[in-house]
C-alpha cells in the first residue's frame, strides 16, 4: 500500500488525478458488485464468489506483503461467504444489500447527526466545562436574562414575520405576473437573488442601509434617496426593534423568489376548467383566487411557508454580517455561536436544544402535510 | 327557458390559418336537446364555448332568448355547463360544490339548502351530501357535476362530453338518465360529443360539425335517412355507411352486374360519368342469381348474436373496394368464400363525385 502511494505521488500531477479517480471508480466498482452479485444463486454467483475468495488473499498479499493479514482476510472471505450461503434462504440475500447499501449513510448519520445530538443535549445540562451537571441552570438563565429575552422576542419576530412576508409577496407576484408577456423575465428578475449568499446579501443591504452623519453625502441607497425628498438620513440598524424588520428585509428579498417560482408552479397547475366553472358559477376574479387558486395550491404553500419559518428560525449569518447581534437584534443561532465564542458551553448548547425544540413543530406540520398530499392522490 | 341563436358566429384562434368555427348559424329552439357532433378538432367544443363566453366570438353574434350575449361575461349568460372533467371543487363537499354559484348568488342558506336538496334527490345524491369529490366514484361525481348545473335553474345547460371519462357501461346507462331528465326539466340543451351513437340517442336535433364548418342540422331520422354529404353519411351510423364510386348506367347505377335504378332528375344533375353511392349494411343483401349484383370476397363475419356483420372487398371499375354488409347472426357465409351481394331498391344515397353533396331524393320513408 505505502509504495502505491509513493508510485502514485512519482508521477505528474493531472496524472495523479486519473489514477486516483481510476483506482476509486475500482473500489467502488468492485464493492458494489460485491453487493449485488454476492447473494445471487446460481453459477455466476459461485464463479463470482470462488474468485473472490482467491482474489481478496491474494491482493492482501500483493499489496501488504504478509501473509498473517491475508490468511486472515481470507479466512474471514471464506466464513462470511459460508454464513452466506447456509442462511440464503429467500430474502436472506436482499437484506445483506439492504445493509451494504445502508451503512455508509446510516455511519454519517450516526456520526454527524445523532452523536452530537446527544453530546448537545447532555452539554446543555451541563456547566461551561463540561464537567459537571447543573440541571435546568442554563435554561434558567436563557428565560431570565434580559438581553436574552429580547433574543428570543426577536426570533420569535423573524418567524412571524419573515415567512409571512416572503410568502405573501411571492404569491401576489406569481399570480400578477401569470401568463403576463414577459413572465419569465419577471421571473428570473426575482429569482435572481436566491443565487446570493446569505452574507453576501448582507454586506448588499448595509451598504443600502448606510447612514452618514446629517451634514456628510449620503452613500446609502437608502438615505440618499431619502435625501433627495428631503428626509433623513436614517440608520435602521442602530435601533431595535427597526434593526430586525430591516434584517428581515434581506431575507424576504432572498426568499420570495422560491416562494414565487414554487407557489407559480402551482398556481399553473390548477386546472383551467377549474376557473371557467367557477367563471360560471358567478365568481369574480378575487373570489375564484379565494375559492379555487388558494385551496388548490394550499399543500404548496403550506411547504412555502414552513420552509421560510425554519429558515428564519434558524437565521444566523443575515445577523452576524449586519449587526453581529449589537444594539438588542441578536438572534437565538446567533446567541449560540456568540455564547460557544466566550466559551460558555453549556449556554451555547441550552440555545442550541432551544432552537432545535422550536423547529420540531414546524417539521411535524410539514410531513403531515406531506403525508396528506401522498393520501389524497 | 329560452332559445339559442348562433347568427354567423367565427372564432379564429391568433395564428391559426382558418377558423376553428367559421359562420356558425344555428337555432336552438327553447326546450330543445341539441347535440353538436363530429370527429376531434371539428369545432363542436369550440361553439360550445363561445356560447358560454368562455371563448371569444371574434365575428358574428350569439343570442340566449332575444338578448345578444355576445360581449357579456360568462357569469350574466344565464347559462350553466357541465365539464368532461366535471371540474368538481375538490376542497368543497357535494353540497358546497352543488350551491357554491347559489352562495355568490346571494341566495339565502335556507333556499340554498332546500335548492340543492331537490336537485340532490333528483340525482339520487342524497346520502354523499357531506362527501368530498374525491370520495364518489366517477358516476356520482358526474352527477354532482350535473346537479351543480341543475340547482342554478338556468336558461341554457351546456355539456361538454359529459360522459367521455365513464366507462361503457355506465355511459349507456347514464346517456339515458341525462336525456329524460333534460325532457323533465324542459331546459334548453346544448350538448357536446364525438359520438355518434350518443348524438343520434340523446338528441331532438343533432348538428354535424366538421373542420368548423356546419354540415347538416336535423333530427337523428333526418340524418341517418338522408345525410346532406358524403361526410355526414359516412359519419352517422354504425358500422358506416358504405360508400362506393360507381358509373352510371342508363336508369341507374352500375352496381356490379345489377343496375340499381335510380330517378332520371337525380342523374340529370351530374355530368360525371360516375357517382359516389352510399348503402347502409342493412339495406344490402345476399342474392342466389349468379347475374345479379356485386361478387364480393368474405374477409371476416363478425358474429354479434341476432346479426352479423359481413366485412368483404370487391373489385368495382379496377379500385379494391371495401364493404360491410348486416347478415343473419346464424346462417352467413363464412370468410374466403365470394358471394354476390345487391342493394335493396330505394335504399340508395347517390353523392356527386366531386362534390360530395346529395343528389338523390330522400329515401321513402
Amino acid at each position: 500500500m505505502p509504495e502505491l502511494f509513493d508510485w502514485i505521488a512519482t508521477l505528474p500531477v493531472l496524472l495523479q488525478g486519473v489514477v486516483i479517480i481510476a483506482v476509486f471508480v475500482a473500489v467502488v466498482g468492485l464493492i458494489v458488485l460485491a453487493v449485488e452479485y454476492l447473494p445471487r444463486p446460481g453459477r455466476g454467483g459461485t464463479i463470482f464468489r470462488i474468485s473472490l475468495a482467491v482474489l481478496v488473499p491474494v491482493i492482501i498479499l500483493a499489496l501488504l506483503h504478509t501473509y498473517d493479514i491475508a490468511i486472515a482476510a481470507g479466512a474471514l472471505v471464506g466464513l462470511g461467504l459460508f454464513l452466506l450461503d447456509r442462511r440464503a434462504r429467500r430474502g436472506a440475500g436482499s437484506l445483506l444489500q439492504l445493509w451494504a447499501f445502508l451503512a455508509p449513510a446510516g455511519a454519517l448519520l450516526i456520526l454527524g447527526l445523532v452523536i452530537p445530538f446527544i453530546r448537545t443535549v447532555l452539554f446543555a445540562f451541563q456547566d461551561d466545562s463540561g464537567t459537571e451537571f447543573v440541571g435546568f441552570e442554563n435554561f434558567a438563565w436563557i428565560f431570565s436574562n434580559p438581553d436574552n429575552l429580547i433574543t428570543v422576542g426577536n426570533t420569535l419576530i423573524w418567524v412571524l414575520v419573515a415567512p409571512a412576508a416572503s410568502t405573501i409577496l411571492g404569491l401576489i407576484y406569481a399570480v400578477f405576473i401569470d401568463n403576463s408577456r414577459g413572465e419569465k423575465i419577471y421571473k428570473l428578475l426575482v429569482f435572481l437573488p436566491m443565487a446570493i449568499s446569505f452574507v453576501g446579501a448582507s454586506i448588499i443591504w448595509r451598504l443600502v442601509y448606510q447612514a452618514r452623519p446629517a451634514d456628510e453625502a449620503q452613500v446609502g441607497l437608502m438615505n440618499a434617496v431619502l435625501g433627495m425628498v428631503g428626509l433623513g438620513p436614517v440608520d435602521p440598524l442602530s435601533s431595535a426593534p427597526a434593526n430586525t424588520f430591516a434584517m428581515i428585509v434581506v431575507f424576504v428579498w432572498i426568499q420570495v423568489g422560491f416562494a414565487m417560482v414554487v407557489l407559480s408552479a402551482a398556481i399553473k397547475g390548477v386546472p383551467a376548467e377549474q376557473h371557467e366553472a367557477a367563471a360560471l358559477d358567478g365568481a369574480s376574479a378575487f373570489r375564484r383566487f379565494t375559492q379555487v387558486t388558494i385551496p388548490w395550491i394550499r399543500p404548496t404553500l403550506i411547504v412555502v411557508l414552513s420552509t421560510a419559518s425554519i429558515a428564519s428560525l434558524k437565521v444566523f449569518d443575515i445577523v452576524i454580517a449586519m449587526t453581529n447581534g449589537r444594539n438588542s437584534s441578536g438572534v437565538l443561532a446567533q446567541q449560540m455561536y456568540e455564547r460557544f465564542t466566550l466559551g460558555e458551553n453549556g449556554r451555547a448548547a441550552a440555545f442550541a436544544l432551544l432552537l432545535c425544540i422550536l423547529v420540531i413543530p414546524l417539521i411535524v406540520i410539514n410531513v403531515r402535510n406531506l403525508r396528506r398530499s401522498r393520501e389524497g392522490q | 327557458m329560452a332559445s339559442v341563436t348562433f347568427d354567423n358566429a367565427t372564432r379564429m384562434y391568433p395564428g391559426g390559418t382558418r377558423a376553428a368555427v367559421d359562420k356558425l348559424n344555428l337555432e336552438v329552439a327553447d326546450g330543445e336537446f341539441l347535440v353538436l357532433v363530429g370527429p376531434s378538432g371539428c369545432g363542436k367544443s369550440t361553439s360550445l364555448r363561445m356560447l358560454a363566453g368562455l371563448e371569444e366570438v371574434n365575428d358574428g353574434r350569439i343570442l340566449i332568448g332575444d338578448r345578444d350575449v355576445t360581449d357579456i361575461p360568462p357569469k350574466d349568460r344565464d347559462i350553466a355547463m357541465v365539464f368532461q372533467n366535471y371540474a368538481l371543487y375538490p376542497h368543497m363537499t357535494v353540497a358546497e360544490n352543488m350551491g357554491f354559484a347559489l352562495k355568490i348568488a346571494g341566495v339565502s342558506k335556507d333556499e340554498r339548502a332546500a335548492r340543492v336538496l331537490e336537485a340532490a334527490k333528483l340525482l339520487d345524491l342524497e346520502d354523499y351530501l357531506t362527501r368530498k369529490p374525491k370520495a364518489l366514484s366517477g358516476g356520482q361525481r358526474q352527477r354532482v357535476a350535473m346537479g351543480r348545473a341543475i340547482v342554478r335553474q338556468p336558461q341554457v345547460f351546456l355539456m361538454d362530453e359529459p360522459l367521455s371519462n365513464l366507462d361503457a357501461k355506465l355511459r349507456v346507462q347514464t346517456r339515458t338518465q341525462i336525456a329524460s331528465l333534460q325532457r323533465r326539466l324542459g331546459v334548453t340543451t346544448v350538448y357536446v360529443t364525438h359520438d355518434q351513437t350518443e348524438a343520434l340517442t340523446m338528441g331532438d336535433r343533432i348538428a354535424v360539425l366538421k373542420d368548423g364548418l356546419l354540415q347538416q342540422v336535423g333530427t337523428p331520422r333526418d340524418l341517418y335517412e338522408r345525410p346532406e354529404n358524403v361526410f355526414v353519411a359516412g359519419f352517422i351510423g354504425s358500422p358506416a355507411m358504405n360508400l362506393l364510386q360507381v358509373g352510371l348506367a342508363d336508369g341507374g347505377v352500375q352496381f356490379g352486374q345489377s343496375v340499381v335504378p335510380v330517378e332520371r332528375e337525380t342523374i340529370a344533375q351530374t355530368t360525371a360519368s360516375t357517382a359516389t353511392i352510399g348503402v347502409r349494411p342493412e339495406d344490402i343483401r345476399v342474392t342466389e342469381d349468379p347475374n345479379a349484383g356485386l361478387a364480393v370476397t368474405v374477409d371476416l363475419v363478425e358474429e354479434l348474436g341476432a346479426d352479423g356483420y359481413l366485412y368483404g372487398h370487391a373489385d368495382i371499375n379496377g379500385v379494391r373496394t371495401d364493404l360491410v354488409a348486416r347478415v343473419d347472426g346464424r346462417i352467413h357465409p363464412y370468410a374466403g368464400e365470394t358471394v354476390r351481394l345487391e342493394v335493396l331498391p330505394n335504399h340508395l344515397h347517390v353523392f356527386d363525385v366531386e362534390s360530395g353533396l346529395r343528389l338523390s331524393k330522400p329515401v321513402t320513408l
